[in-house]
């Protein structure tokens, strides 16, 4: 039973679910078991009992979803990889996993993830690091690598995460899965426990285009509880295009030549021969302020993180230091136990960045370059469809390679950062290995330009008939049991 | 250059108490991240609109109806401590 359902996406699960086949129960127990027999770190929380079976005629049948650890989800554990929430059981349930479970998805379980989403490599988790299921001395990039290797390596159906510099697409390009950053403002970002408000974006992680769609399908929409959020303009649709005909792909020369691994660049070079071939038009072009996005980013992401971390004070919930002499003390020394190194260097950035006297070089002079970015996208949507990219200039490193050198970190958002600053949607779908390891192509679009993306993705996807079936094949025992959650320092490594 | 002393007046300022060695290691790290950033300073951005927020959405207003709000034992069974209703936390006068 396990084999065969793995062998099926997600919408062929819940095809299979309706059509009275296959039982929903069935379905997620079988993931279940493998989630709980994770070796890869990915989970660290299980559900234990099978849900009650969804609705004969809702629309995701039924087919378990694994949820980034940072949504709150009533009663479950949600600790945002950090050990200042170790433990914190939220009250209620985040907008997105909520839309989920009422289109019929039930909660498979939490995934692991960098600290408060801070970090490409997820190695920042409090948790422990998550492994790569290509090969597990590698990283499954982050932040959201606990949801990319589950999905990879066949531990879950489908998984959401988060991307804030390129914390949905990286990851999936690493472990190679698709994964989408809808438009901002697509999806509530109620109960999605804050990193940076103005970039954060909730997405679907996926193994192909199809279920990508379906899944964002269920989780879009505005939401009274988040004033940013805005109506999704039309219904997500099935992809089905066949062709890229009178398809313009811009490729913009500061994300694709310097900086990007040969591999990486050659393999990207490959799948435009194959956009071309799909009847596309391939126009070179410029983004010129692309290369300071990361300067623009790791100023403001910092920023809004000092502000939006500044509630973990150990008075309302999560870690309280054993001891303290006053009140101030009581918060600078929760605040020394319960954060990690990274976290710690990004609120130090970010309030530097705030600070009297520093605030107009860094914070106002990032808001300006934002604009720029902005604008360099508006000009180039108005001479080209889409704007594609390597997802990621590198494959997965090694685990530790990078954890000496903040910068040599950073530099793996270079190409997926300028979309968040711009608010813009933008996919990932893997194009085939280097090395042995998965390679993503990202393609952005306008605003709400979801569905072209989506068909553009699809057609993409069926030409290059990528196979992720090895990666599923590792799962073992070593896990949290069902019902149970990791501790901090608890994984492997 | 982030000295010593300006790393302990930002981590004062982030409420956040450093280790000796974190303070070192801080002064360094901050030091080179900022290289790579000041980098923008040579943009010329006279006149630039800074941009806080991407999506065109003005205030969005809602009828000012009274509700129910969380139940005070589910909010305070989260807090790591508690006292007669409430958070309890050291005097902010002592």
């Amino acid at each position: 039973m396990s084999a065969e359902v793995l062998a099926l996406t997600a919408a062929q699960a819940g095809e299979r679910i309706r059509a009275g086949e296959l039982r929903s129960a069935d379905v997620f127990a079988a993931y279940r078991d493998r989630a709980a027999a994770d070796e890869l770190n990915a989970f660290v929380w299980v559900a234990d009992d099978v849900p009650a079976a969804a609705a004969a005629d809702a629309p995701l049948a039924g087919v378990p979803v694994a949820v980034k650890d940072l949504f709150c989800t009533e009663g479950v554990p949600s600790q945002a990889g950090s050990k200042i929430l170790e433990d914190y059981r939220p009250p209620y349930t985040a907008t997105a996993v909520r839309n989920l479970q009422q289109g019929g998805a039930p909660l498979l379980g939490k995934t692991n993830q960098d600290e408060f989403a801070m970090g490409s490599s997820n190695e920042n988790s409090a948790y422990g690091p998550v492994r790569n299921p290509w090969d597990p001395t590698r990283v499954p990039g982050g932040s959201s690598g606990g949801s990319a290797a589950a999905v990879a390596a066949g531990l879950a159906p489908w998984a959401i995460g988060t991307d804030t510099g390129g914390s949905i697409r990286q990851p999936a390009a690493l472990c190679g899965i698709v994964g989408m950053k809808p438009t901002y403002g697509a999806v509530s970002r109620y109960g999605m426990i804050a990193f940076a408000s103005s970039l954060d974006q909730a997405g679907p992680l996926t193994r192909d285009v199809t279920d990508c769609a379906l899944l964002l399908r269920h989780m879009v929409g505005q939401d009274p509880c988040d004033s940013t959020s805005v109506a999704f303009p039309e219904e997500v649709r099935t992809p089905s295009a066949e062709r890229l005909d009178g398809i313009r792909l811009g490729v913009p020369e500061e994300l694709t030549g310097e900086g990007i691994e040969p591999g990486v660049l050659e393999n990207f070079n490959a799948t435009l021969r194959t956009c071309e071939e799909l009847g596309a038009t391939i126009e070179p072009m410029r983004l010129p302020h692309a290369p300071h996005a990361l300067s623009a980013y790791y100023i403001i992401a910092p920023a809004e993180a000092s502000a939006n971390l500044a509630r973990y004070d150990g008075v309302r919930y999560g870690l309280r230091a054993p001891e303290y002499d006053d009140l101030l003390s009581m918060y600078t020394r929760t605040r020394r136990a319960g954060f990690g190194a990274e976290v710690k260097r990004r609120i130090m950035l970010g309030t530097y960045a705030l600070s009297s006297g520093y605030y107009d070089a860094y914070y106002g002079r990032a808001q300006q370059v934002r604009t720029k970015i902005a604008d360099d996208f508006r000009a180039a949507f108005a001479a080209v469809d889409f704007v594609v990219t390597p997802t990621s200039p590198n494959v997965a490193f090694g685990l530790g390679s990078k954890t000496d050198d903040p910068w040599a970190m950073y530099l793996n958002d270079y190409c997926t950062v300028p979309v968040p600053l711009a608010g813009l949607p933008a996919i990932s779908i893997p194009s085939g290995l280097s090395e042995g390891l998965p390679v993503g192509f990202q393609i952005i679009g306008g605003a709400f330009s979801e569905n072209r993306i989506l068909d553009a993705a699809y057609a993409l996807e069926q030409a290059i008939g990528f196979d992720g079936s090895s990666a599923r094949g590792i799962a073992g025992p070593d896990a949290p049991r069902p019902g149970q959650e990791r501790r901090p320092d608890g994984g492997k490594g | 250059m982030i000295d010593r002393e300006q790393v302990l007046h930002v981590a004062r300022l982030a409420r956040l108490e450093l280790s000796d060695a974190e303070v070192e290691r801080m002064s360094g790290e901050l030091t080179g991240i900022l290289g790579h950033i000041e980098k923008i300073g040579e943009l010329d951005l006279d006149g630039v609109c800074p941009t806080s927020h991407v999506v065109e959405v003005t205030n969005k207003l809602r009828a000012d109806e009274p509700r129910p709000s969380w139940p005070r034992e589910k909010i305070l069974g989260a807090a790591p401590a508690v006292r007669d209703d409430g958070f309890e936390v050291p005097s902010p006068q002592a």
